[in-house]
Parts: structure tokens; sequence; C-alpha cells
């Protein structure tokens, strides 16, 4: 189908862009890559009266090195993620997530930003960020602000993005050194996670150091899984005690039922794809 | 809204509706009909091309983010009338039956190829994995873009053409 019609602008500044949005008021939206927005267009589950492309700032893509985090500019696109040496060096969690985003064509095309700001509980990079404990950098009429991933998901596709906001950048303190793996349960090739997990690990003389999962899909939000964080603390890195602390994975969870699966049955993949992800991240 | 693409190598400046898809662009303002629209959904890859060099779904793209940039497409490949060994090696591995993926498998395997010039089966099959195909089974595709990759190797005396 083809989309209603919307005006549409393309800022070459954050300002402008800001200032774009507030203008157009509550029915403007903002596209980077457009790859979750514009199929959403298409079918028209949305009408937006005006797109905001923030395609065209040259300072919002690319990603920097800030010393103890890495900052991922809001259109960076997937690809770019996947390639980054620092990513890989220092935020391992978030390429093993971004490699198994859709397809190839649309990791060229979407965007980090794009796809943390959407906001679909079944994303995959809403659990990395989460898990991460990074930070989200908006920018308003107001001027910047920053918000903590976990009070940044408010609801399905909501956050706490105000409407003459855009995100500009996702910070993400580095994880040097830290075995990372994304494991995603969905029946065929470019289908959403009916449930993931992602892990990361760190190890020390065979002992699990620190430990960060989040799940994917098993809330309107993406969801921190801190008994099985706390449980693997201070175990030796066997498949035993990760097998121990991934039952812990659905503790306090009540994931929707739908097509694909019900309730105990999201429970259940927490458990198992837990257990698969902290394997993979520890190398065991 | 008045954009300039470069499309095959020619450059179009047309007036487009902030709406207009660019497959549609392609397609009906410029004439490019090899690039074909397979579903509504963003998931079949028939309408692959190529935007400044990386593969994209040209209905996943308005024409109007597309502005200064360059598209290559299915029929911008060939080269005085020699095939890409790409399409060659889909014709002599007999990689379609319909033919209406063929021409997105065509512009995916190329990119596939861009980036992992030697691939193993599974590497073929992940990165075709934004492409569905309803009747070969994907078999002779596979073999096709394995084909083309060896045809392309340094040294292979193969016409490189496209891009």
């Amino acid at each position: 189908m083809i989309p209603a019609a919307f005006d549409y602008t393309a800022p070459s500044t954050v300002d402008e862009a800001v200032r774009a949005l507030a203008d157009a008021g509550e029915e403007a939206k903002v596209i980077a890559g457009g790859q979750s927005l514009i199929p959403v267009l298409r079918m028209r589950l949305a009408a937006p009266t005006t797109l905001v492309d923030i395609g065209r700032i040259p300072e919002l893509r690319g990603i920097r090195d800030e010393g103890d985090a890495l900052l991922i500019g809001a259109t960076t696109t997937h690809y770019e993620v996947q390639r980054d040496p620092s990513v890989r060096e220092h935020a391992l969690l978030l390429k093993a997530a971004t490699d198994t985003v859709a397809d190839p064509q649309v990791r060229h095309r979407g965007t980090f930003g794009g796809a943390v700001a959407h906001a679909d509980p079944a994303g995959d990079l809403l659990a990395p960020v989460l898990a991460l404990d990074a930070e989200l950098v908006l920018h308003g009429l107001e001027g910047p602000r920053t918000v903590a991933a976990a009070d940044f998901f408010v609801d399905y596709f909501t956050t706490a993005l105000r409407q003459d906001e855009i995100l500009v950048g996702v910070r993400v303190p580095k994880h040097t050194g830290w075995g990372a793996h994304y494991e995603k349960f969905s029946r065929v090739a470019q289908a959403w996670s009916i449930v993931a997990v992602a892990a990361a690990v760190r190890v020390e003389g065979g002992v699990i150091a620190e430990a960060r999962v989040g799940l994917t899909n098993m809330s309107s939000v993406p969801v921190r899984a801190r008994a099985v964080e706390s449980a693997l603390v201070g175990q030796p890195a066997t498949a035993e005690a990760i097998r121990a602390a991934a039952a812990h994975a659905a503790e306090g969870t009540s994931p929707t039922a739908d097509g694909n699966a019900d309730t105990a049955y999201r429970q259940h993949l927490a458990r198992v794809l837990t257990s698969r992800a902290i394997t993979a991240a520890t190398g065991v | 809204m008045r954009i300039t693409v470069t499309v095959d190598g020619t450059t179009y400046t047309d007036e487009v509706e902030p709406r207009q898809l660019l497959v549609h662009h392609l397609r009906d303002t410029i004439g490019k009909t090899g690039t074909v629209v397979g579903c509504d959904t963003s998931n079949c890859g028939s309408c692959t091309v190529h935007l400044d060099g990386q593969s994209v779904k040209s209905c996943s793209v308005l024409a109007v983010q597309v502005d200064g940039a360059e598209i290559t497409t299915v029929e911008g490949l060939a080269r005085d009338g020699v095939l890409h060994p790409v399409q060659q090696a889909f014709h002599d591995n007999h990689a379609l039956q319909c033919g209406f993926c063929t021409p997105g498998m065509i512009m995916q395997s190329i990119d596939l190829l861009a980036d992992d010039p030697d691939p193993d089966e599974h590497a073929v099959r992940h990165g075709l994995e934004g492409n569905l195909c309803r009747c070969t089974g994907y078999q002779n595709i596979v073999r096709a873009v394995q084909d083309a990759a060896s045809k392309l190797k340094p040294g292979a005396t193969h016409l490189v053409g496209g891009e």
C-alpha cells in the first residue's frame, strides 16, 4: 500500500529538527532509516501529518569513544554497529544482538537509535541497552538531557521521549573483556523474537565476577533478570552453576500470551535461553 | 518536492510526493520495471536495489530520502550486452523458476559477495535471509552464488560488471 500523505522536512542540525518537531505538533513523527516506520505507514497503521527526517544530520551518525563509554550516534546504522571495532571490543553484546536484527538490507538502512526509540518489546536492541546500563541522550527545545535505560522504556512502543525531543545518542559504558551472547528464539528467518536473552559476563580465574542479563519480549518493556545476575556472581563458570542461576530467569515476569507463545511457554523459554546465552557468553 | 537521483548511471530530476516509495519512483517515474514489488510487508526482498553501494529494500525507502544518491538496479548490471557474473551464474545454475524474486536475489547476492567473497553455504543462506523464493527451495540459488564467487575471485577471467 501507499502511505497517507504527509509533509516532509529534512533539517541539517539537531536544533532545527527539534524546532520542526515542536512546530509540527502532536501528529509529527521522526524518521531516520525508516525500517520500522515506513512499513507501519504503508499499512496505514499510522498517519502522521509531518515526518522530520534526521537522516541528514551529520553529527548524529557515528561512534565516539568517550573514555569510559561509547557514544553511539542515533542514526548510526546496524551495519556500522556490527562492523565497528570499538563496539566489538567494548560492547560485544550490542554487536551480538545487532547481528540478529532483521536481514542485511534492513541492517544497511535501519538505525541503532531508531530501533531503540521505536521501543518494540520484541526489538532486539532494547535488552542489551538495558543490560549494559546505557544512558539515552535526548535533545529537546530546552536542550539536552540524559535518561537511564531503566527509565527510558515506559510501555509498548512508548518511551520517555517528549513530543519535541529526539534521541541523539546512546551512551554505553565500556564492558571491555566481557564475554557476550544474544540468544534469540524465533520460528523463521526475519521473524521477531518470541523471546530472546542478552547476556554479558566477566569471568576471572574461572569464577563469574559480574553478569548482566536482559530479556526481550518478556514484558511490554525490556526486563533485567536481576535474580539470575546475583545468582551467578561468585559461582564457578560451569554448566551446572549456569543452569541453576538461569532457573531464576522468569522470576517476577508475566509475559503476554499471543499466537506464538503463552505465558508459561515464554517463561520456559526465558530459562532455557538464559542458560544458553550465559553458557555461550562464558565460553563454557 | 524536487529530487535528483542517479539510477544506473543516468541522472533524473523529478517532482515527487513525500509519500512516494523509492520502488514506485523507480518503476513508475523512471521506468525501471526490472525492480519488482513482491510483498506489502518488507519481507520478500524482490525490490532490492543498491543505494550508494549498499543493498536496501526499495519499498522501505522514501524517494525523498534518496535525493542526491546513486542507485543501481538489476537493469544496470549488464555491460555491453554481457551479463554480470552473478546474473550469468543464476542463468547457468537454473537458480530460478518463475523469476519474480530474481532481481532482488541477484542484487542481494552481489552485495553479499562484496562483503564476503568466498561464502560457505551457511553464509549464503544467512546473507539471503531477507529474500524469499517460493519456487526453487533455494538449492540452486545457493549454488549460483557460490559459482559466481568462484568466477569473481581474483585471477578469474570473467568480466566484473556492475558498479
